[in-house]
């Protein structure tokens, strides 16, 4: 067998203690716990998606590091600045409950807002929405309400979404978001309901009413149980 | 090339496996991510303030493009007046004048201790319409001892050039006329240039006590 050459020496100190030249990503790649360190905050990154053009954004268990299933008892998607081509159009939301082939899970949810316009050509309101709330329906909830497309207009918000591999509860969700309206308006819509199925929801989507999702990022976390 | 003496083995077992004192804080320096170990918390905390008979709580550093969002919480902000209001402004660079235009809405929930006078209700003198005022948190909060409020503020994408500031609110209150609160206030900065810095302050008077912190979520 041939010699094998390393210059080990250099990566130690003098009195033999690792220096950082000798250990990189790759050297610790293969280390999945780290026993003796805090395990950070209850609320963990799983995935960042950045819309371009999209005609939807969907996060479905088991998709492109998707996880969303029973390893987080809660789950919270993020929305910052998400804009869409289109004037004056809502941005919507469906569950799937057949790993993303399709989003028809039935809903019944609440949908409540507060407007108010920067020049008051409108007078401010809070009221509940009639028009925005479903009842057992299959159809997309509304989570944002004439959103403009204007260079600087756009939507940010979050959305909880509560044990959705349980197959014994319906599945619960609450959503809060804040956008610039079409008519230079701010709009603060508060959405809850909840997917009337016992069946897992491994699926989430996320659209205009009408035309794409210009930009805009969409985050998914899970939640902790302890 | 002159020989270089290493005192290695005394930090390896007789099965050549590196014992903790062959690895401290330095070795691992240059690692960035462990990418067999599951992510830690996505909210790092980067700044707290202790509020001690304060006329105002700036957070000057550490808003910027690092995160996609901030966010502040509150942890029982306790005002020197009684009746005050607990508000905040922004400002852009370096300034100070923290006077950032902002088109807010603002309601609220409210229950008295005394039962009884549950009520839901838009504040339209606590919202802004294209107002450069400091925005209302806190409203008519008590000076007891043991009252204060709590909550969040959640500012999304401070540093982008390209929208204007979207901000979501949540506050829990003891009003002075002993009144359990909570607001909900939402609204954005119509500004495309970036935020950098945030002030806190009572509209009357200084901020007594109370603990301010900010995360960036990753």
């Amino acid at each position: 067998m041939g010699a094998i050459t390393r210059t080990v020496a250099n990566n130690f100190t003098t009195g033999g203690v690792i220096l950082p030249a000798a250990i990189n990503n790759a050297s610790v790649a293969s280390i999945s716990a780290l026993s003796q360190v805090s395990s950070g905050g209850a609320e963990v990154l799983i995935k960042t998606v950045t819309a371009s053009s999209s005609a939807n954004v969907s996060f479905v268990d088991g998709t492109s590091g998707v996880v969303l299933d029973n390893t987080y008892p809660v789950y919270k998607f993020e929305f910052i600045n998400v804009h869409p081509a289109d004037d004056r159009i809502n941005f919507l939301m469906n569950m799937s409950a057949d790993g993303g082939s399709n989003y028809n899970v039935t809903k019944t949810t609440n949908c409540s807002l507060t407007y108010h316009a920067e020049t008051e050509f409108v007078s401010t309101q809070f009221e509940y929405r009639a028009d925005l709330d479903l009842a057992q329906s299959t159809g997309e909830q509304n989570i944002g309400s004439g959103l403009g497309n204007g260079n600087d207009e756009s939507l940010s918000g979050h959305m909880f979404l509560f044990n959705p591999s349980g197959t014994t509860h319906v599945k619960q969700f609450m959503v809060v978001t804040q956008m610039l309206e079409g008519q230079d308006m701010s709009f603060n819509s508060y959405v809850g309901g909840y997917a009337n199925t016992t069946s897992a929801i491994d699926g989430v989507r996320f659209k205009m009413s009408s035309g794409n999702v210009d930009a805009g990022i969409i985050k998914l976390y899970g939640i902790k149980a302890s | 090339m002159g020989a270089i003496t290493r005192g290695i083995a005394g930090n390896l077992t007789t099965g050549g496996v590196f014992i903790a004192s062959a690895i401290n804080n330095t070795s691992v320096g240059s690692v960035t991510s462990f990418a067999s170990v599951p992510s830690g918390g996505s909210l790092k905390l980067l700044q707290t303030q202790n509020a001690s008979s304060s006329a105002t709580i700036d957070f000057t550093s550490n808003i910027d493009a690092t995160y996609k969002s901030y966010m502040f919480r509150f942890y029982n902000i306790h005002l020197a007046t009684d009746g005050a209001e607990f508000e905040f402004q922004a400002d852009t660079g370096t300034n100070t004048n923290y006077n950032q235009t902002i088109t807010s809405t603002y309601f609220l929930a409210e229950h008295t201790e005394a039962s009884g006078g549950g009520a839901f209700s838009y504040q339209d003198s606590r919202d802004q319409a294209q107002g450069t005022a400091f925005q209302h948190l806190g409203v008519d909060l008590g000076t007891d001892a043991d009252q204060g409020c709590s909550g969040f503020m959640q500012i999304f994408e401070p540093a982008s050039t390209t929208f204007r500031k979207d901000f979501i609110c949540q506050l829990q209150q003891a009003h002075q006329n002993d009144l359990s609160l909570v607001g909900y206030i939402a609204g954005y900065f119509n500004t495309t240039t970036a935020i950098t810095r945030f002030r806190f302050k009572a509209s009357s008077g200084n901020v007594d006590s109370g603990t301010i912190k900010l995360y960036g979520v990753s």
